[in-house]
């Protein structure tokens, strides 16, 4: 009896050992990961580099105009997305509770949260490039990106309204406060720190995008600045895909420089969401 | 914090279009307007390296230079949506239909030569040549799912997998490859690697061992020290006996042979009205001597450049000029 | 006042409406283009030739290659994200200090959020010669790197949601079990795990729809020919490779191009729509069993 016991215990410590294991590969891929693009990439960052245009030496190449790609982007795609999305959540959490569309639409947002970013790509290919004949611009492909990235909001903005206690809302109306008056004087501002969480997130989401994008065409040469939303632009993730192609050691160099950017962009946006979370969740002890 | 929310990105917005706009505003005296290229991906490196130079001599005028393969480029080129196609290959009698049917006219210039390199992994140790009638067997539609190993092509080579990478169909180099080794244009096996992206070409033969791959002789000369290149055996002694390897001399005296070829460019005769067009194809042909032997492409010698650039200028002389 | 509200609440709900266009809007193009490919096409052909060669001389239109590369993958991505991600979770929820937990979430976090491009570039930079020391007739391109590295994109997926599902396991089941003289591990293990199989279940079917989706990894690293192999350690072409690849070319409206790569993209999208609506069931199912 007692020697089940104890092979029942060193199957428990070895499994305390295989977990830790698992967990330890998990952080030291991230690591190893992590660890070779800086060494590789980092004597490659310099002013130079953020300032050049695109070149056959790779020496001479930058990532000017994809960086400003990526920035326009980031504006347009949040003009778009975040009124749309917080909306949406608005209307679902707030009004839509008996209402049999609004089930339909939240069952909608589901199945659309776990599309393929690629077959967003394909919708707006057909409608944005084509139908509409907006080409390959940056409007159309922060109109793709913001579709994407709907979801994201619409779901985390609900969340941030469930948040906020019935206590408040009753109040309010009882107070003789319209729905609409309780919605943007109370609701909102109590759960903006949720909100707007969920909005870097989504965001710091599509700026990493890079499928959508190349189907719809974004040019992979381009010599110029986008200077409105018409233009063909250009994005990191697509110019570190691009100098990833190209066999010379130069070009891979650049492509780890460029993804040091692009981390950074995204390690600070999702730090300042996670900051603003713990905030918000401290901050509010109803 | 709503309010704040839509301040920041809209006076965000507004600093990065002025700074946008602030490119296009310096005119003056020089040159400006926008160049569309599009093609082949074999040209590419050529044109890439003409419309960088212009560029710095000339700021005011955008060169865009797109790689959708020479079959892509003259879909566009022949509806007008592009200026400059670069090809590989000749133009094809479809193509000019639809060319005419847009009312559009073009000139074809020579830029440079080039010898397609048939290459394979430096690790490869059994292929050192190959014979144009093994090509064949190799690409031609009936292999595809039936030749697959590289003891079939020749029984001294291993029985090993071979795994192919070539230029996909929108490419020149697709059309020409078929045409003089298969004997029909456009026609071959599909069930290999293509890509109208020879940079992926050339990556997948350096990391594979029992790979075979080609494309434009430049990309073998940028990537010489990951790839091998193999001898072609036309069988016609009366072009040099033997396997032949690329090089300046074997492609300009025709000894390699058949996958030695021009490199064109055909540019738009309304586009052609445009100054800042003509310069920047002056600029090319002043240039493609030096720069397409810096990529790796086989210049035209001095005879040949003159005739080019007298067809140019007759060229623009016809259109009636500048505007 | 009244009618303000109306106005208001109309607004909202045309926002909301949006979400439904873009479902419709995805239907419509997938359904228009691919029709048009379809009568040109027998689907019996679509489903099972066995060779995908929609460009060539000898035109071959089964998707079977493109969806085996892409099983491939994501086969392997499970292999490598299914264990370790299980196993973290029980780690997590049973054996691990609360401090630990609370440390190691957001840095499981942090691997679900790098871009897909950037795992594309360990695939093929760094995973590949890295295997091939051990396989060296492994070639460049294959589906064992971007596999794995795709493995470890989706642990945090895996791990998360288990980690979820065992947490809201009742309590009286833990210490009912421990209460008779179980170890941790099985506890875990016989008790804990099937209590919250189904939402493992439901995390794994997730990630397995995430894998079929990614596009980026796999386009950089599994490369871009299509075969019907099980051998992961030559070059495949996933249905996202495809489009991707077609659409770096040049898609003239109306070719048969253009409708091959809606074609693959109803392939792709039934597959996911099937494998997340089977995990909506399941949890839904048998979310009630412990209410």
């Amino acid at each position: 009896m007692s020697k089940r016991i104890d092979i029942n215990r060193i199957k428990d410590n070895l499994f305390r050992y295989f977990g830790i294991g698992c967990t330890l590969f998990g952080l030291l891929m991230l690591g190893i990961f992590l660890y070779s693009v800086v060494s590789e990439g980092f004597s490659r960052l310099d002013w130079q580099f953020f300032n050049s245009l695109p070149s056959r030496k790779p020496e001479d190449a930058g990532i000017l105009i994809p960086l400003f790609g990526t920035m326009w982007v980031m504006i347009l795609t949040s003009m778009i997305a975040i009124p749309l999305g917080v909306a949406s959540g608005i209307y679902l959490e707030e009004y839509g509770k008996k209402n049999r569309l609004a089930s339909v639409i939240e069952i909608n947002i589901t199945n659309l949260a776990g599309v393929p970013s690629i077959i967003y790509g394909l919708l707006a290919l057909e409608i944005f490039v084509r139908i509409l004949g907006l080409g390959k611009s940056l409007l159309a492909g922060s109109l793709t990106l913001s579709l994407l990235i709907l979801p994201i909001i619409i779901v985390s903005t609900r969340e941030a309204l469930k948040a906020v206690p019935k206590t408040i809302r009753e109040a309010s109306y009882a107070l003789g406060a319209t729905k609409w008056q309780t919605t943007w004087f109370q609701i909102l501002p109590a759960s903006a720190g949720g909100i707007v969480t969920g909005v870097i997130l989504a965001i710091s989401r599509a700026i990493g995008e890079t499928a959508p994008l190349i189907v719809i065409g974004a040019m992979l040469y381009i010599t110029t600045l986008p200077s409105s939303p018409m233009d063909d632009f250009s994005v990191l993730p697509i110019q570190i895909f691009n100098w990833l192609s190209r066999p010379q050691k130069g070009f891979i160099v650049n492509a780890t420089a460029a993804i040091i950017v692009l981390l950074a962009i995204t390690f600070i946006l999702n730090g300042i969401a996670i900051y603003l979370r713990n905030r918000w969740q401290k901050k509010v002890k109803w | 914090m709503p309010v704040k929310n839509i301040l920041i990105p809209i006076s965000f917005l507004l600093l990065l279009t002025s700074c946008g706009s602030k490119q296009s505003n310096d005119s003056g005296d020089t040159l400006s307007g926008n160049i569309s290229i599009d093609g082949s991906s074999t040209v590419f490196p050529i044109t890439e390296a003409v419309a960088e130079e212009f560029q710095k001599v000339e700021p005011g005028v955008k060169v865009s230079v797109a790689l959708s393969g020479t079959g892509g480029g003259f879909k566009k080129f022949g509806r007008a949506e592009t200026d400059i196609n670069d090809a590989s290959r000749p133009i094809k009698p479809a193509e000019d239909s639809i060319a005419k049917a847009h009312n559009v006219s073009y000139v074809e210039l020579i830029v440079a030569f080039d010898g397609m390199a048939v290459v394979v992994n430096p690790k490869n140790d059994w292929c050192n040549d190959i014979t144009v009638a093994e090509l064949k067997m190799l690409w031609e539609p009936e292999a595809q799912g039936k030749i697959k190993r590289w003891n079939q092509i020749r029984s001294e080579w291993p029985n090993e997998e071979i795994h192919l990478f070539g230029a996909g169909v929108e490419s020149g180099t697709y059309d020409y490859f078929t045409e003089v080794i298969v004997g029909k244009s456009h026609s071959s096996r599909g069930d290999f690697t293509a890509s109208e992206d020879d940079n992926v070409l050339v990556q997948g033969v350096a990391s594979d061992k029992f790979a075979l791959g080609f494309f434009g002789i430049a990309y073998y000369e940028e990537n010489k020290n990951k790839l091998k290149v193999i001898g072609v055996d036309d069988s016609n002694d009366a072009n040099g006996a033997g396997p032949i390897l690329p090089s300046i001399e074997t492609v300009k005296n025709k000894t390699y042979s058949p996958l030695g070829r021009p490199l064109y460019v055909y540019i738009n005769s309304k586009a052609g009205q445009r100054k800042e067009v003509q310069e920047f194809i002056k600029f090319y042909l002043d240039n493609t001597t030096t720069l397409s032997e810096e990529v790796g492409f086989i210049a035209l010698t001095a005879e040949e450049l003159s005739t080019q650039k007298a067809k140019w200028d007759s060229f623009i002389t016809s259109l009636g000029g500048t505007q | 006042m009244r009618l303000k509200e109306k106005i208001i609440e109309g607004l909202l709900l045309m926002c909301a409406g949006i979400s439904i266009l873009t479902t419709v809007g995805i239907l419509y193009v997938l359904i228009s283009e691919s029709s048009v490919f379809f009568a040109r096409v027998p689907i019996t052909d679509f489903l099972f030739d066995t060779q995908w060669t929609p460009l060539f001389a000898d035109k071959h239109y089964g998707i079977l290659p493109l969806v085996t590369g892409t099983m491939l993958t994501s086969a392997i991505a499970i292999l490598v994200a299914l264990p370790t991600g299980l196993s973290i979770a029980v780690y997590l929820n049973e054996y691990a200090p609360k401090s630990f937990r609370k440390f190691l979430k957001p840095i499981l976090e942090i691997l679900a959020a790098i871009p897909t491009v950037v795992y594309g570039f360990f695939a093929l930079m760094i995973v590949t010669p890295f295997l091939q020391q051990f396989f060296p007739n492994m070639a460049g391109f294959n589906a064992l790197s971007p596999g794995i590295v795709m493995g470890i994109m989706i642990i945090p997926m895996i791990s998360s949601l288990s980690e979820d599902a065992l947490y809201a396991v009742p309590t009286s089941l833990r210490e009912a079990s421990y209460g008779i003289g179980a170890t941790r591990f099985q506890t875990s293990f016989k008790v804990l795990v099937p209590a919250a199989s189904s939402g493992i279940i439901v995390s794994v079917i997730l990630a397995i729809s995430r894998a079929v989706g990614e596009t980026m990894i796999v386009a950089i690293a599994a490369g871009q020919q299509p075969r019907l192999t099980f051998n992961p350690l030559v070059p495949v072409e996933t249905i996202t490779t495809y489009i991707v690849q077609v659409s770096l070319g040049d898609v003239v409206q109306g070719s048969i191009e253009y409708q091959t790569i809606f074609a693959a993209g109803i392939a792709l999208f039934v597959l996911t729509f099937i494998l997340n609506n089977v995990s909506f069931y399941i949890k839904k199912k048998f979310h009630e069993k412990y209410e």
